[in-house]
C-alpha cells in the first residue's frame, strides 16, 4: 500500500519533494537495500567458496575472489562412495510425506474447529492450545516416541513433534472463519455432502493458508536434526543436516567418505559448503513458487487470530 | 452423505447425538486429537520421574527419591548460569529484534518500487528458511581463526587474529546479531500485514496538511501498531525461558569455552541426557523449565487481558 495516493502525489508535490522528506525517502532506500544485502551476501560466500580449489582456500582462506576455480567439491558429493545422495533421499522423502500429511491433518482440524456446526469446537480449541503454553519437555518426548515405535527408523524423522503444529492449525482455522457462512449454507441446500463441501469447496479456497502451512512443514523437516540427533543411531537414516553436523565433528571420517575420484588433500571446506549449497538450495528454490501465498496466508491467519 | 439442518438449535444436546450428526467433522479432527494427546497429554505421567531414581526396567514407578535431583540441580553452579544465560540471551533477542522488525516494517512500507520492495523482501527471507546448521557454517567461514574472512582482513592489515571461538565475551552480541539476521525479515512481515491494515483516510488526511514523511509515520503508524506491538511481545515473554536448542546446539555444538554464556536451559538438559544417561536429572531440569514457563505465560497473558483484551490468549 503507498502512504500517499498517486492522484495527490501530482498536486501536491511541493510537501513531497522538501529537503527532510527526500533525505528520509533515501536513507529509508539505503537501510531496506543494505540490509537485504547483507542477507544475502553470505550465501554468496557460500556458494563461492563451494566453488574454490581447496588450496586457495588454504592460503587465501574465504574470499570472495578466489584464486582458483574448482568443481573438485561437487565431484565428490556425487561420487559413489559419498553418504550425501543417501541422506538426500532420507530427507526429501521425510520432507515429501511428512509435509502431505501434516498438512492434511492440520486443514482437517482447523477446518472443523472453524466450522459452527461443530458443539465442542471451543472445547477441543482449549485442548490443543494448552499444549501450545506447557510442555513436559525433552525425557518425556524420547520415551513416548520410543515407545510409539519411532526409533531408528524412517518414521522417528516424520512422526514425533514434527507431524502436526497447533499453531498452524489455528492459522487454518481463522482463515476458514473468514469465508462467509453462507457458502456452507448455499452448497448444503444444493445437495452437497458433507465430505464433498469439505475438499471440493472449502480445500482449494485453503490454497493460501495450506501453502503456507506447508511451506512452514516442509521447512521443519527439511531443516531437522534434533530428532535424528535423538531417535536415530543407524546412520542409513541420518539426514542432510545430521551429515552437516557430522561433517563438523568428523572431518576425518567424512574424508573416507568422500574419498576416491582425485588423489591429494581431501577437500574439506570447499566440501562443506558445497553440501551447504545443495541442502539450502531446494527449499530456497521453493519459496518463489509460495511466494504469492505466502505473505496473504500469514496476513489473514495471524493478524486476525 | 446424510444431509444436515442448515441451523443447529441452541440448547443443550445429548453428546452422542451431537457425535453422531457431525461424526465426518469429528472424524476430520481425531488425527490432530490423537496425535496431540499421545506426544503431549501422554507426557504428563512421566514428570513424576523428577522425583524418582529411574530405572529402565520400572520405568514411571521407579523408586521415590523426593526433591533429590532437584537439590542437586540447584546446588551446582549449572542452576545460575543457565537461568541467567537464557533469559539474557532471550530478553536481548525480543528487545532488539522487537526493534528491528518493527522498523523494518516501517521502512518496507515506505518503499514503493515495486520490484525492489519484492526483490528486498525475498532476500531477508532466505535467512528464515536455512537450518542453523548451515547458519553455523557461514559464521564459520566470517570468524573462523584460520580462514576466516574477518580473521584474513585483520591480518591483511597487519593485525592480530582474534580466536572467537576460544573466548566466551565476544558471544552474546555475536548471537544476537544471528538472530536479529535469520528472523528480521519474517517478523517484520507480521508488523507489516499490522500497518497494511491502517486506514488510508490518516495518512490522506496528514498529507493534506503537510506532515512530513517522518511525521507520518512518528504520529500515526507508530502509535496505530503500539496495540500489536505490545501484545506479541508480551506473548513472548512468556517463552521467555525456553532457550532455542536448534540455534543454540548448532553454533556452539560442544564447545565448552563458550558454554559460561552459551549454554541454556534446553541445552543443559540435553547434555545431562546424553551424558549421564539419568533421565531423572534431566526430567527434574526440564520441570524447573516447565514450571517457571507456565507461571511466565499465566503471568503475561493476565497483563494482555488487562490491557488489551482482544490480543489475550485465553
Amino acid at each position: 500500500m503507498s502512504a500517499n495516493p498517486a492522484g495527490a502525489s501530482l498536486a501536491r508535490n511541493k510537501i513531497q519533494t522538501s529537503k527532510g522528506d527526500k533525505l528520509a525517502q533515501f536513507l529509508i532506500y539505503f537501510f531496506v537495500i543494505l540490509f537485504a544485502l547483507v542477507c544475502l551476501v553470505p550465501f554468496i560466500l557460500v556458494i563461492i567458496v563451494s566453488f574454490t580449489e581447496e588450496k586457495s582456500i588454504t592460503i587465501n582462506g574465504y574470499s570472495f575472489f578466489p584464486a582458483q576455480w574448482s568443481l573438485d567439491a561437487y565431484q565428490r558429493l556425487f561420487s559413489k562412495s559419498s553418504n550425501i545422495p543417501r541422506a538426500y533421499q532420507v530427507t526429501g522423502f521425510a520432507t515429501i510425506v511428512g509435509t502431505l500429511i501434516a498438512s492434511l491433518i492440520t486443514f482437517g482440524a482447523g477446518y472443523t474447529l472453524a466450522n459452527k456446526q461443530c458443539r465442542y469446537r471451543n472445547g477441543l480449541s482449549l485442548y490443543f492450545y494448552i499444549t501450545m503454553v506447557f510442555s513436559a519437555g525433552m525425557v518425556p518426548w524420547y520415551m513416548i516416541s520410543k515407545m510409539v515405535g519411532c526409533y531408528d527408523n524412517i518414521w522417528a524423522l516424520i512422526v514425533p513433534s514434527l507431524l502436526f503444529s497447533p499453531f498452524n492449525m489455528f492459522l487454518v482455522r481463522n482463515f476458514v472463519r473468514g469465508i462467509p457462512d453462507a457458502l456452507n449454507e448455499s452448497a448444503r441446500i444444493d445437495g452437497a455432502g458433507e465430505v464433498r463441501i469439505a475438499f471440493t469447496i472449502y480445500l482449494p479456497l485453503c490454497m493460501p493458508v495450506l501453502a503456507t502451512i506447508a511451506l512452514f512443514y516442509a521447512i521443519g523437516y527439511w531443516n531437522n536434526y534434533f530428532n535424528c540427533v535423538m531417535l536415530i543411531n543407524d546412520q542409513k537414516y541420518y539426514n542432510l543436516q545430521m551429515m552437516l553436523l557430522k561433517i563438523q565433528s568428523e572431518i576425518t571420517a567424512m574424508q573416507k567418505v568422500a574419498q576416491g575420484v582425485t588423489r591429494g588433500a581431501p577437500p574439506k571446506e570447499s566440501f562443506k559448503m558445497a553440501t551447504s549449497v545443495i541442502t539450502m538450495g531446494p527449499i530456497i528454490l521453493l519459496y518463489p513458487f509460495l511466494q504469492k501465498y505466502f505473505v496473504k496466508g500469514m496476513v489473514i491467519g495471524a493478524v486476525k487470530g | 452423505m446424510r444431509k444436515q439442518p442448515a441451523a443447529v438449535p441452541r440448547q443443550r444436546v445429548n453428546p452422542l447425538k451431537e457425535l453422531w450428526r457431525n461424526k465426518f467433522l469429528y472424524i476430520l479432527v481425531l488425527p490432530a486429537m490423537i496425535y496431540t494427546f499421545v506426544f503431549s497429554y501422554m507426557s504428563l505421567p512421566y514428570m513424576a520421574i523428577a522425583f524418582e531414581k529411574f530405572n529402565y526396567k520400572t520405568g514411571i514407578f521407579s523408586p521415590f527419591v523426593g526433591l533429590k535431583n532437584f537439590e542437586y540441580f540447584f546446588k551446582s553452579s549449572w542452576a545460575w548460569t543457565i537461568t541467567r544465560n537464557t533469559l539474557v540471551i532471550n530478553v536481548l533477542f525480543l528487545a532488539v529484534g522487537t526493534v528491528c522488525a518493527v522498523a523494518l516494517a516501517i521502512a518496507l512500507n515506505e518503499v514503493h518500487a515495486k520490484r525492489l520492495l519484492k526483490t528486498s523482501q525475498s532476500f531477508m527471507l532466505f535467512p528464515y528458511f536455512i537450518s542453523w546448521v548451515i547458519v553455523s557454517y557461514m559464521l564459520q567461514g566470517i570468524l573462523g581463526t584460520d580462514n576466516g574472512l574477518i580473521n584474513n582482513i585483520i591480518i591483511s592489515m597487519g593485525g592480530e587474529k582474534i580466536n572467537f571461538y576460544a573466548d566466551a565475551n565476544y558471544w552474546y552480541p555475536i548471537l544476537l546479531i544471528l538472530n536479529i539476521w535469520k528472523t528480521t525479515g519474517y517478523n517484520a512481515i507480521v508488523y507489516l500485514a499490522a500497518i497494511t491494515g491502517i486506514d488510508e483516510g490518516l495518512y490522506e488526511a496528514a498529507y493534506i496538511d503537510g506532515a512530513t514523511r517522518w511525521k507520518r509515520i512518528r504520529y500515526i503508524t507508530l502509535p496505530l501498531l503500539m496495540p500489536t506491538i505490545c501484545i506479541l511481545t508480551l506473548m513472548s515473554v512468556g517463552r521467555i525461558f525456553y532457550g532455542d536448542f536448534g540455534m543454540m546446539y548448532a553454533i556452539i555444538r560442544d564447545n565448552s569455552s563458550l558454554m559460561p554464556i552459551a549454554e541454556v536451559i534446553d541445552t543443559y538438559v540435553y547434555r545431562t541426557f546424553k551424558n549421564t544417561g539419568d533421565p531423572s536429572l534431566s526430567m527434574a531440569v526440564g520441570l524447573y523449565q516447565s514450571i517457571v514457563g507456565f507461571i511466565l505465560v499465566f503471568t503475561s497473558n493476565w497483563i494482555v487481558r488487562r490491557h488489551f483484551p482482544d490480543g489475550a490468549l485465553f
